[in-house]
């Protein structure tokens, strides 16, 4: 393609090649992004907080869930930050206000 | 029933507004009954690009907000027949774009209208989003340079995930490429991306490639929309662009040069 297109054309300047090839680039890459960052991670974050809640209190924040792509595996990371020994309840609380 | 077409980019200064009103104005020029709706609250320009800026009395929100109905916020064209235009407030409150009230205006609407256009504002924000919402077609409009047709790219993965057509699983909102400014003799010369570099990236069907054009710039001086100066090119391919939505099959014009023109119809690049 790129013989062809030496012989075809003037020498050009090369820049719309170079905008075209970093286009690609981009555009593939962020079009991944979209991709791997489903609908459904919010509702997985919302579900996961409530089971959680179950028996410990905790709140939007302390729940972190990313989802990595390396070419060819997903990593899930689900990170939960528990609160401090003392606020943790034993006990199933219809609220989680307190403590 | 209306068809709505949101008028998108992302990226501002592309053509939105100058494509919304050519668009309009040739859907109504061909007999249908057009509005054509100015989403960027807080900063109205499509009364000044159709030449109505001293007719606007209510606007868009106020429409919403129920303090004006439509009838009276409605600007009748005084050029073609079956237009309207209705403004945006310049209000800088765009909180007002509610979901809610923009789809009991566009209910409203669709009842005397063939055709809804929306003339989306820059960005994705919220004004943004409420245009490209409740679209069954979008013009996503282009210029052959790397950070627009970044965000196009970006706008359409919007218009697949976060428009109603996509939340509800609908057949997803109809997409046409609008390439404007474009500059045969630079693309030529290959300093600037092609039509082929931009549809190869974007991967959408191209409606229409509007020439760069002295005469967008004097149409807008005027308050004309582009597509009524015949004479120029780009008023030329603003009516092929409409008749192509229509369902008309017409060559692509002045995406090359001269001479290039007739290679490029020997290889069957129409």
């Amino acid at each position: 393609m790129r013989l062809l297109d030496s012989i075809f054309r003037p020498p050009p300047s090369k820049s719309a090649a170079l905008a075209k090839e970093r286009l690609q680039i981009i555009v593939t890459h962020e079009r991944g992004n979209r991709r791997n960052s489903p609908d459904y991670l919010p509702a997985l974050k919302k579900e996961l907080l409530e089971v959680v809640r179950k028996y410990v209190p905790i709140d939007q924040s302390q729940v972190k869930v990313h989802l990595d792509r390396e070419d060819g595996y997903e990593v899930l990371e689900l990170n939960i930050t528990l609160p401090e020994e003392e606020q943790r309840v034993t006990q199933p609380r219809p609220n989680d206000g307190g403590a | 029933m209306a068809t709505i077409i949101v008028v998108t980019s992302g990226k501002g200064g592309v053509g939105k507004t100058t494509t919304s009103a050519s668009f309009a104005t040739g859907l109504a020029q061909r007999g249908y009954r057009t509005v054509v709706i100015d989403f960027d609250v807080g900063l109205r320009n499509l009364d000044l690009i159709m030449g109505c800026e001293r007719r606007v009395v209510y606007d868009f929100v106020n429409v919403i907000n129920n303090e004006a109905n439509l009838n009276q916020a409605l600007i009748r064209d005084k050029r073609v027949e079956n237009l309207y235009i209705l403004p945006a407030s310049q209000t800088r409150d765009k909180e007002a774009l509610t979901k809610e009230g923009v789809e009991r205006v566009l209910n409203e609407l669709k009842v005397g209208f063939d055709y809804i256009v929306c003339d989306s504002p820059a960005g994705i924000e919220r004004g943004a989003l409420m245009a490209l919402y409740f679209a069954d077609q979008a013009l996503v409009v282009t210029n052959p340079e790397v950070s627009s047709v970044r965000d196009s790219d970006r706008i359409l993965g919007i218009l697949a995930s976060r428009s109603l057509r996509a939340e509800q699983g609908d057949e997803p909102v109809k997409e046409h490429l609008v390439l404007a400014r474009y500059a045969p003799e630079r693309a030529d010369r290959g300093d600037m991306l092609s039509v082929d570099d931009v549809l190869e990236i974007l991967g959408i069907p191209l409606l229409g490639v509007i020439p760069e054009s002295q005469t967008v710039l004097q149409s807008s001086n005027a308050g004309v929309p582009v597509i009524l100066e015949d004479s120029s090119e780009a008023g030329a391919a603003y009516s092929d662009l409409v008749d192509r939505f229509l369902g008309k099959s017409l060559p692509h014009r002045f995406i090359s040069t001269q001479k290039k023109g007739f290679l490029q119809r020997l290889f069957g690049g129409s």
